[in-house]
C-alpha cells in the first residue's frame, strides 16, 4: 500500500504548490456557504442584539439619571418643606408666648380689679353696717337714757326740745371717742 | 484513508533494529496525497474535502447555535460565539480599517478567521489529523477571494489610472528611481502578495504536518531494544509539537485575516 502511495506521488509528480482542481472547487463552496451564512444571517443577528443589548444599557442608565434626579428634586422639596415648617412652628411659639403673656397680664389686671371690688363693697357694707348700728344704738341709747334720766329724776322732762339736745350732745361726744379710739387703732 | 493510518497499519512490524530491514519511513509529499473515498463519475472526492466540507457545517453549526437565537442577555454558548466575534471586529477589523469603513468587511473577516482556524485545527484532531489548509488549493481560493475584493476595490475608488497609481506606489519626489520603484511596487502588489499570502498559511500548516507526522511515526520507529528512550522523547516531543501547532493555527488563521484587512486598507487609502 505504501508502495501504491508513493507511486501515486510519483504519478502525480506535481509541485505541492500546483493546487488540484476538484479542490479547488470544494474549499471554494466550503467557503461560499460559511461567508453567505455569516453574512446573510448569523451577523445580522447578533449585530441586532448587540445594538439592542447596547441601547438597553444606555437606556438603563438614562433612567438611573432620570431617577436620580427625581430623588434629589424629592430631597430638595422636602428640605424646603422641612424648613418651612420649622419657621411656621417658631413662629406660633412665639405667637403662643406673646399671647401668653398678654392673657397672663389682662388675668392680673382682672385679679385686681375684681380684689378692688371686693374690697370696696367690704368697705361700704361696713360703713353701711357701722351706719344702721350707730343710728340704732343711738335710738336705743336715747331712749334708755331719757328713761334712766326720768327714773332718775322721777319726772318726766317736759320739755322736749331741751331733752334731745342734751341728748344730741352727749352722742356727740360718745361719736367723738369713738372715732378717736378708731383713728389710734 | 489518511496517509498517517495506511502508514501505521502497513508499517506495523517496521521497526529499528528490527530484522526486516526496513528504514524508517519518513514522512513526504506522498503524506499529503489521499486515495479518494469514493469517485462519482470521474470527480474523486477525499479526506481533504470532507474535511473542509465538515469544517463550514462546525463553523455554521457552532454559530448557529451561538447566534441562531441571539439574546440580549446571553446564553454560556452566545458569550464565547460573541467573544469570537468580537475578537475579529475590534481586534482586527476595527483595528486596522477603523469602524466606519471597516464594518463592511466584517463578515468577511469573521468567516475567513473561523474558516481557516478550523481548517487548520483538524490537524491535532484524533482521527482527522490532517490541516486542510496545507493542501494548497484551500488558501489559494482564500487568498484569491482577498485579492478580487481589493483589486476591485482599488479600481472602483480610484479609478483606472489611480488604480495603477496606488498598487505601484507613484510617487514624484523619488525623481530617476521611480521606474524602478513602479516596477517592483508593481509585480509586489499584484503577482507577488496573493502567491505569499497563500503560500504563507500553506507553508505553516504543511511544515506543521510533516513535523507532527514525523515525530509520531518516529516514536512508533523508535520503540525497539535500547532505543526505546528515544522513543520517548520523540513522543514527548510529538506532545509538544501538538501544543505548538495548536498556537500556530490560531496564529495563522490571525495573520491571515489580518494581511486582507491591511490588503483592502491599502485599497482604500489616499493616493501620496
Amino acid at each position: 500500500m505504501i508502495a501504491n502511495l508513493v507511486q501515486l506521488a510519483a504519478e502525480e509528480e506535481q509541485s505541492p504548490l500546483i493546487p488540484p482542481g476538484p479542490e479547488l472547487l470544494i474549499g471554494t463552496i466550503a467557503f461560499a456557504i460559511v461567508f453567505f451564512f455569516f453574512w446573510k444571517k448569523l451577523l445580522p443577528n447578533i449585530n441586532k442584539v448587540l445594538e439592542e443589548r447596547r441601547a438597553a444599557i444606555e437606556g438603563g442608565i438614562e433612567e438611573a439619571d432620570a431617577m436620580k434626579a427625581e430623588a434629589q428634586s424629592v430631597l430638595e422639596q422636602y428640605k424646603a418643606q422641612l424648613a418651612e415648617a420649622r419657621h411656621e412652628a417658631a413662629r406660633l411659639r412665639q405667637e403662643a408666648q406673646e399671647q401668653g403673656a398678654t392673657l397672663i397680664a389682662e388675668m392680673r389686671a382682672e385679679g385686681q380689679r375684681q380684689r378692688e371690688e371686693i374690697v370696696a363693697a367690704g368697705h361700704s357694707q361696713l360703713a353701711a353696717d357701722r351706719k344702721a348700728a350707730a343710728s340704732a344704738l343711738r335710738q336705743d341709747v336715747g331712749q334708755l337714757a331719757t328713761e334712766l334720766a326720768g327714773k332718775l329724776v322721777g319726772e318726766s322732762l317736759e320739755d322736749h326740745a331741751r331733752q334731745s339736745r342734751t341728748i344730741d350732745r352727749f352722742l356727740d361726744g360718745l361719736d367723738e371717742t369713738a372715732s378717736k379710739a378708731e383713728a389710734t387703732r | 484513508m489518511s496517509a498517517d493510518q495506511t502508514q501505521l497499519a502497513f508499517e506495523w512490524n517496521c521497526r529499528i533494529m528490527a530484522d526486516n530491514g526496513c528504514g524508517f519511513p519518513a514522512p513526504g509529499l506522498h503524506s499529503f496525497l489521499f486515495q479518494p473515498l469514493f469517485e462519482a463519475g470521474g470527480f474523486e472526492f477525499n479526506k481533504v474535502m470532507l474535511l473542509a466540507l465538515i469544517t463550514t457545517f462546525l463553523v455554521i453549526g457552532f454559530f448557529y447555535a451561538a447566534f441562531g437565537k441571539a439574546k440580549v442577555v446571553p446564553g454560556k454558548l452566545q458569550m464565547v460565539g460573541e467573544a469570537g466575534y468580537d475578537f475579529v471586529r475590534r481586534g482586527i477589523v476595527y483595528e486596522t480599517l477603523g469602524k466606519r469603513e471597516g464594518e463592511k468587511y466584517v463578515p468577511l473577516m469573521v468567516s475567513l478567521f473561523f474558516f481557516i482556524w478550523i481548517m487548520n485545527i483538524w490537524s491535532v484532531i484524533p482521527l482527522a489529523q490532517f490541516p486542510v489548509s496545507s493542501v494548497i488549493a484551500f488558501p489559494m481560493v482564500l487568498a484569491a477571494i482577498v485579492y478580487i475584493v481589493w483589486v476591485s476595490l482599488t479600481f472602483k475608488k480610484h479609478g483606472f489610472v489611480g488604480f495603477f497609481k496606488n498598487v505601484t506606489g507613484y510617487d514624484k519626489s523619488l525623481g530617476p528611481v521611480l521606474p524602478l520603484v513602479m516596477i517592483i511596487e508593481f509585480f509586489s502588489n499584484l503577482v507577488v502578495r496573493p502567491f505569499t499570502h497563500a503560500v504563507r498559511l500553506f507553508a505553516n500548516m504543511f511544515a506543521g504536518h510533516l513535523m507532527l507526522v514525523m515525530f509520531t511515526v518516529a516514536s512508533w520507529y523508535l520503540l525497539n531494544s535500547w532505543m526505546i528512550p528515544a522513543a520517548g522523547i520523540s513522543f514527548v516531543m510529538t506532545i509538544v509539537m501538538i501544543l505548538f501547532e495548536l498556537f500556530v493555527q490560531a496564529v495563522q488563521a490571525y495573520v491571515f485575516v489580518l494581511l486582507a484587512c491591511s490588503y483592502i486598507q491599502g485599497a482604500l487609502a489616499e493616493q501620496h
